[in-house]
């Protein structure tokens, strides 16, 4: 005889078992309409593989499992799927959620079924995997995926396994039944869960002592298996997991450990018969035993009733009076809840249908203020201060709460039951544990949050510095060019500067010649501008336009007179440092002046030759031009040669020099002169532009005339002015 | 030496100086060795806010109202933390709770999440650029989304919206989230009770 423990506290209510246990366990007629919900376990909801319309067989999976803890649905009679939608499912929250409805087809025709005589030929992890595609959930209450339970961590060592069949709480009389009719089905479910779990030493199936038939069979039917029988004092509620595991072995289950960390598994025993006959005849848990009662219903007893019937169905079968009910409490009446509605269907963990009526089970009373007589903690089977978790839980104290071990609480209703003061403390507790549990979801999405806010943070004040980054690189190279660019500047200017002395005058003759040819070409382009801005009489601009062409004209004038200016310079230089350096430099003196000459001669021709191309007036005066400077290169070769001449004597030899010096001179003022003849070559184009324009405004002016144009007086009065300018322009000619 | 030998109060005044000296020296070495960089309280007060970064409050963000309260800004200027967390708050700095500051918004019980009518969206990100936690996904004229499980309904993306698509829902909540409300508060006075006798076998469902 095994020794038994006894536990804190618990109380006695009044059994109310011996209704539903008179008749043996029933079967109701098919209903019209099976509800099977996705979610019927702890975990995440399976997943349907069927459509609108597809005929299943009974026993077919209609939802895979999704993830670990998780399990499929199987149709629990043959039919048409009629519709995948939310329906009611029985929860406290009166919610709906995602249900596989079904129209059964009054066949009740199974799928094929694998059924395995012998479960100790196969693997223990592939038995697992059978009940879990059989769908098995915990079928005392909390529907916890049971190939998830009996798969322990490597880590835990089982020793024990406990088959619960206590079944403490008032009105629940389904395990009791299914015990005193299928104790044989029971045994072998607890021997292949032993064998799973690997043959742990102790196989204890726990009976409270108010079920002496179930006891008796039990026994009976454990005779030859190495299953003990143990029964115990009834006492609520000994049923609860770790109240069990303390009554049956005396080891607690630490604060928010498993059993499974201590070596022990716990099995509702109708969770052992369903994987007993998944193994044994490869049905899938597609019904269970439920207890119906109370004093609204003409029959009260316990029926096999497939998973997914509309309660509304059940009550039906059982003669519910709906006027005479309180109300249709889901589970026992210490831990049940009450559903608004009588649509939602049977689930797997629907262990107890209560309907009573209003004298069986009145509405709790007025809840009183506590008194602080200490009831409730001498009830506790947890050994918890109810009275101090219910006033944390009024002022939301979590920390608390927590500290003072709200989550060891087992929300059996035992203190409820003794407070004389009649408060509902059992709705604190699972009021604050929810809102525990959704604070620290809360706290998990805000620090995730918190997270993400920072990483943004980060990342925008990277992207910031980047961009700097990139704009002082950017600013230092832009300094760096113009550093390096005045720095060229600068060697530009040391060594350039010097050059204006060094360089030969004609170079800079040259160099200013361009400034006047340049500034000539502005001029002609003001001018021109100004004509145009005359012919479409635009007052405005040709104002601005001849203010530009007056400063154009001045800056011509201004290049023609530093020209000269420089000319006369250099001539002078030239002959007085032919004075000093005399005779003996003046053959060089002469070469050298011959090379200019010759490339005079060569950009003169040059000239021309773009003259004669593009058909321009200054053709004549650059052919004079060339002419000279052909002369001129032909008297300085000439000297050349006299003074190379050796017959000739240095006295003479010297007047020749000077001779040719003066040739030199004469060349450079010549060269100086065709600088000069510009401004008549202007005068030329000008006078050409003006004779065009004018026949252009003229031509205009008889168009005007034709079409009597408003502007008439417009084209005449330009008209006047450019004959004017012409006569202007040839008489300075 | 043998002055301060001979006398009992120079000797005790050395030995209490050595002392001194002594736990001086460990106090330094421990405030150098164990120095808590940053303020250890900003931690906690911005562990405690909601971290919604919807800037309600006044300030840009959970962590500068975190600053704000630990300088000795007032703790009520929070309502997405709602009652809660000025409780919290409360707590952590040992002062009296105060109400909700209604001037900062209301508190409300219904969790929103962005949700952007993706048909009207014409992609020109200013929602994304609006947003705290990078929960809006999208390019510049591609479609935008939120990401519904990112989103912390702080609506900052709202007012952006040049076209107006954008609409705050109710997060939608299933069995998985419920949880029991807490028992109506009790009536006290005798007089405004209900009549129901009371029962001994009064059981809570």
């Amino acid at each position: 005889m095994r020794k038994i423990w006894d536990i804190h506290g618990g109380i006695h209510p009044p059994e109310n078992k011996s209704q539903s246990t008179q008749t043996p366990i029933g079967l109701i007629d098919l209903p019209d309409e099976i509800i099977l919900p996705l979610n019927q376990h702890v975990g995440t909801p399976a997943d349907p593989i069927v459509n609108i319309g597809d005929s299943v067989k009974k026993g077919q999976v209609i939802a895979e499992a999704h993830g670990f803890v998780s399990l499929p649905v199987h149709a629990s009679t043959s039919g048409e799927i009629t519709a995948i939608e939310d329906r009611l499912i029985p929860h406290p929250s009166g919610m709906s959620a995602r249900c596989i409805v079904l129209k059964p087809d009054m066949q009740d025709e199974w799928v094929a079924l694998t059924p395995i005589d012998d479960f100790r030929t196969k693997k223990p992890g592939a038995l697992a995997e059978l009940i879990r595609n059989a769908g098995i959930a915990g079928m005392g209450g909390a529907g916890f995926p049971t190939a998830v339970k009996i798969q322990p961590r490597g880590d835990q060592r089982i020793d024990t396994l406990i088959l619960n069949g206590t079944e403490c709480e008032p009105y629940i009389t389904a395990d009791d039944m299914l015990m005193r009719e299928k104790a044989a089905e029971v045994i072998r479910g607890a021997e292949l869960l032993a064998f799973i779990l690997g043959e742990p030493a102790n196989i204890i199936i726990g009976i409270e002592d108010n079920k002496p038939e179930a006891i008796a069979a039990m026994s009976d039917a454990a005779k030859n298996a190495k299953v003990e029988i143990v029964s115990f004092p009834t006492k609520y509620p000994s049923g609860g997991e770790k109240q069990l595991i303390q009554i049956l072995t005396g080891k607690e289950v630490p604060s928010g450990k498993l059993p499974a960390d201590i070596g022990i598994v716990l099995q509702n025993i109708g969770t052992a018969y369903a994987a007993h006959r998944a193994i044994t005849y490869g049905e899938p848990l597609i019904s269970r035993v439920t207890t119906i009662v109370g004093e609204s219903l003409n029959i009260q007893r316990n029926i096999e009733v497939l998973i997914g019937t509309p309660m509304s169905h059940v009550l039906e079968q059982h003669g519910f009076e709906h006027d005479q009910c309180a109300r249709l409490i889901v589970g026992g009446p210490m831990m049940g809840y009450t559903m608004e509605h009588l649509h939602a269907p049977i689930v797997k963990t629907t262990n107890c249908l209560l309907a009573p009526t209003k004298a069986e089970l009145p509405a709790p009373a007025a809840q009183q203020p506590c008194i602080r007589c200490g009831m409730c903690s001498e009830a506790c089977p947890a050994s918890l201060l109810p009275q101090q978790l219910f006033w944390f839980s009024q002022s939301e104290d979590f920390d608390r709460l927590h500290t003072h071990n709200l989550f060891d609480c087992i929300e059996c209703g035992a203190c409820a039951y003794v407070c004389p003061s009649n408060i509902p403390l059992v709705q604190y507790y699972r009021a604050s544990k929810g809102a525990i549990r959704q604070h620290d979801e809360e706290k998990r999405k805000a620090e995730h949050s918190r997270q993400r806010f920072e990483f943004r943070k980060e990342r925008i004040e990277r992207a910031a510095a980047e961009k700097e980054a990139q704009r002082e690189a950017r600013k230092k190279a832009a300094a760096a060019a113009r550093q390096k660019q005045a720095e060229n500047a600068e060697s530009a200017a040391a060594t350039a500067t010097p050059k204006p002395e060094t360089t030969s005058p004609d170079k800079t003759a040259a160099k200013l010649e361009r400034a006047l040819s340049s500034a000539m070409s502005r001029l002609e382009r003001a001018q021109k501008q100004v004509a145009d801005a005359l012919e479409t009489d635009d007052t405005a601009r040709t104002d601005t336009l001849q203010a530009r062409l007056k400063q154009a004209e001045l800056k011509v004038d201004d290049a023609k007179k530093r020209l000269d200016a420089f000319k006369q310079n250099n001539s002078d230089a030239k002959a007085g440092v032919n004075t000093i350096e005399e005779q003996n430099s003046a053959s060089e003196k002469l070469e050298q002046s011959i090379v200019q000459l010759e490339k005079r001669l060569a950009t003169a021709q040059q000239k021309l030759a773009e003259a004669v191309n593009s058909g321009l007036p200054t053709i004549s005066a650059l052919e004079q031009g060339v002419a000279k400077i052909r002369d001129k290169l032909k008297n300085a070769k000439e000297e050349l040669a006299n003074i190379n001449n050796p017959e000739t004597d240095t006295s003479a030899s010297t007047d020749e020099l000077k001779s040719a010096e003066a040739a030199i001179s004469k060349a450079q003022t010549r060269a100086a002169e065709l600088a000069n003849m510009n401004p008549a070559d202007k005068a030329v184009a000008k006078i050409v532009s003006l004779e065009k324009r004018l026949d252009k405004a003229r031509e205009r002016l008889s168009a005007a005339e034709a079409n009597n144009d408003e502007n008439l007086e417009v084209f005449r009065a330009s008209v006047v002015t450019l004959e004017k300018k012409l006569a202007d322009a040839k008489a300075k000619n | 030496m043998e002055v301060v030998l001979n006398s009992p109060i120079i000797l005790a005044l050395v030995a209490l100086g050595i002392l001194a000296a002594g736990f001086g020296a460990v106090l330094g070495f421990a405030a150098v060795k164990f120095k808590v960089e940053g303020d250890p309280l900003v931690e906690q007060i911005d562990a405690i806010l909601p971290q919604t970064q919807c800037g309600q409050c006044g300030y840009p963000g959970c962590r500068p109202y975190a600053e704000a309260i630990a300088n000795g800004d007032a703790i009520n200027k929070c309502p997405p933390g709602g009652h809660t967390t000025i409780q919290e708050l409360a707590n952590l700095l040992d002062m009296p709770a105060p109400e909700l500051d209604e001037e900062h918004g209301e508190e409300s019980d219904v969790k929103t999440v962005a949700y952007i009518r993706e048909d009207e969206c014409i992609g020109c990100t200013k929602c994304i650029q609006a947003c705290p936690v990078d929960a809006i996904l999208g390019a510049a004229k591609q479609m935008h989304t939120v990401i519904a499980s990112e989103c912390t309904g702080c609506d900052l993306c709202v007012d952006p919206c040049p076209v107006d698509c954008i609409d705050m829902l109710p997060l939608e909540s299933g069995p998985a989230d419920w949880h029991w409300d807490l028992p109506k508060p009790v009536n006290i006075i005798a007089t405004d009770r209900d009549s129901v006798p009371p029962n001994d076998e009064g059981a809570a469902a």
